[in-house]
């Protein structure tokens, strides 16, 4: 009996321990989560306030005067639509500078020659006026054009966030290993107490139940086979079972769902619609209009990326530590399809299209319109693609298949507010219905050349 | 969960067009791509071409020469709004304050509010159709009859901001 008790509670003892196992594991990794957190966004707050410079104006003022008003055409220390602002202050006169900031098309019609020599050597792109901006917030602005590039904090921030998943993972797998060695130990020990008190049991005379039973039993398969109504019934239960996956292995031919290829450019779902919420028709913009919902030719993408060639620092640890992507090079990827130089803020180089990989797939031999589906049916883009605000790399979220398609026609009330074209038709049959919703099966959304003509 | 390949087909009899479709690829076209664009100068129906330049004097004559042909009605109001939010609220903000999401988290900057400066329905179209500074076109999303439509809209706006009667 002892010898008994003892295996339950080895047995009980192996999996109290992989269970307190797991949860030290678990919890050592929420910490270091946290602590990396704490990490990447600390220097952010420290190196992100510039120093005052001592020109006469607040810095920290003009960097919100900058950010609001310059922003669109200048950078500090990189050219843009206007020159790079750093240093402006040496380059010309401070009452020079007030008088171009606040209207440079009347200094350069009065025939200044310095602003004219400016104006020809960038491309005689007019400068916007600024006339509300008084001088003090002028000297401000300079205040802050006049601070010096971060480049050390920037160097140290990436190593320490850099450092930092390798201080994790290395913490991680240490803690790991001590626990499996434990563990480990552990099972030896007990193993060793299992054999001393099978020894003391044998020295003492006291029988085990293992040895006594061993030799009387018969194998289980001979009782399996000798007990036919349970051959019968495991049959059936074979039998049933292997329809089962037969059915659905051939359900399963030509449906995609799930199908994420990899594209020519690592794209982000997440980023652009979810986190910066950029509305779907902004890219897809064609789903309005036509029967495809197009992909953006890179003359969209280009809309917001002429000026954002790089990602915000917390959104590149993000994509290098989760995903394993390099976001900036993707930006890169696309500046090399449309031809655009970020150094010289211009299209010079070929232009080569993005060979997307298109994953919703229909059949030549049905017809689908988009336009017709968002437009006046309403239907909202995640009933059909699923949450693609949340999704880095896009996937097939719905089967596709023509039952899907029918029974959405068969559950759907048709939307027939504020449509003209349904008023009639929606008062008589509703009449005739008595008042009950009118479905697109109803209007004959199930026969057959509505979609494959 | 997500897969790299497509599943098996069956007899995939009428799957593969015979015919083009849009945005395929295409051994025939110059650089594979079946889209290829119209002949420079044609004009298909129901569309004319812009007549202003890109330039400064172009913006300069469309402000102040360019008027707008959709009347300035309750639906076209309601739908240039509509419009409004999807292409343009990102950025200049719902309010037309220059405030869009993209803007306050520091994506975009340097966006201003339509009533720091002097704009006309001319040279609110211009700039939609050509683009300015970092701000590109938005000829190829919207329609023209659009464009105008979210003219009506961002002058409505204007009027708010400034606190004049629509």
């Amino acid at each position: 009996m002892t010898k008994k008790k003892l295996h339950i509670s080895l047995y009980q003892f192996i999996i109290a321990s992989l269970f307190v196992v797991f949860s030290f594991s678990g919890a050592a990794a929420q910490e270091d989560a946290t602590t990396s957190d704490g990490e990447s966004s600390a220097p952010v707050e420290a190196t992100d306030a510039p120093a005052d410079s001592g020109a006469g104006g607040n810095a920290t003022q003009g960097e919100a005067l900058f950010k609001a008003n310059c922003a669109s055409c200048h950078r500090l220390y990189k050219d843009a639509v206007g020159p790079a602002l750093f240093n402006v202050t040496q380059r010309h006169d401070r009452e020079w500078l007030y008088k171009w900031i606040k209207n440079s098309s009347a200094l350069i019609a009065s025939g200044d020659a310095e602003a004219v020599a400016l104006y020809n050597e960038w491309g005689q792109s007019n400068m916007n006026a600024f006339p509300q901006l008084s001088n003090s917030d002028i000297d401000d602005i300079l205040a802050y054009t006049d601070t010096p590039k971060p480049v050390a904090t920037t160097i140290e921030r990436t190593e320490e966030v850099g450092g930092g998943t390798v201080d994790n993972t290395m913490t991680n797998n240490l803690v790991l290993g001590a626990l499996a060695l434990v563990l480990v130990v552990l099972i030896v020990v007990l193993f060793a107490v299992n054999t001393t008190l099978k020894r003391f049991a044998a020295a003492n005379g006291i029988q085990t139940e293992f040895e006594e039973e061993k030799p009387a039993r018969t194998p289980i398969w001979q009782l399996f086979i000798q007990n036919q109504f349970l051959v019968l019934v495991s049959a059936v239960f074979l039998l049933l079972a292997s329809a089962y996956f037969v059915y659905g292995g051939l359900m399963s031919v030509g449906v995609d769902q799930g199908y994420a290829p990899v594209q020519p450019i690592h794209y982000s779902h997440r980023i652009h619609a979810g986190v910066s919420q950029i509305e779907c028709k902004y890219c897809h913009s064609s789903v309005r209009e036509s029967k495809h919902a197009g992909i953006p030719s890179l003359n969209v993408c280009m809309n917001c990326h002429k000026s954002i060639a790089e990602v915000a620092e917390s959104t590149y640890a993000e994509g290098m530590e989760e995903y394993g992507i390099d976001y900036n090079k993707e930006i890169q990827k696309l500046y090399k399809a449309t031809g655009w130089s970020d150094a010289e803020q211009a299209f010079v180089g070929e232009e080569e299209p993005v060979r997307w990989v298109r994953i919703h797939n229909l059949p030549d031999l049905a017809y689908f319109n988009h336009a017709q589906h968002v437009q006046a049916g309403n239907i909202a883009c995640q009933t059909c693609h699923g949450e693609v605000q949340e999704m880095e790399i896009m996937y097939q979220y719905s089967p596709l298949t023509m039952g899907w398609c029918i029974n959405c026609h068969r559950e759907t009330n048709v939307d027939l507010q504020g449509n003209g074209y349904y008023e009639e038709i929606h008062k008589e049959l509703s009449e005739k219905r008595g008042g009950r919703q009118l479905t697109i099966a109803d209007l004959g959304g199930l026969e057959c050349g509505k979609c494959h003509y | 969960s997500p897969k790299s390949d497509r599943s098996v087909q069956y007899f995939p009899n009428m799957y593969e067009s015979v015919g083009y479709e849009t945005y395929q690829e295409g051994d025939i076209f110059p650089g594979d791509v079946e889209a290829q664009k119209p002949v420079e100068g044609t004009v298909s129906r129901g569309w004319m071409p812009y007549d202003y330049e890109d330039d400064n004097d172009g913006y300069a004559s469309a402000k102040a020469n360019l008027k707008n042909p959709v009347p300035l009605t309750e639906a076209h109001l309601t739908n240039g709004q509509a419009l409004y939010s999807i292409y343009c609220a990102i950025c200049h903000g719902s309010k037309g304050d220059g405030q869009g999401h993209l803007v306050t988290t520091e994506k975009i900057l340097g966006v201003p509010s339509y009533d720091a400066r002097e704009i006309t329905e001319g040279s609110i179209y211009h700039v939609m159709y050509y683009g300015i500074n970092y701000m590109g076109s938005y000829a190829s999303q919207t329609s023209i009859e659009e464009r105008w439509e979210i003219t009506h809209y961002v002058e409505a706006l204007r009027a708010d901001l400034m606190g004049v009667a629509r």
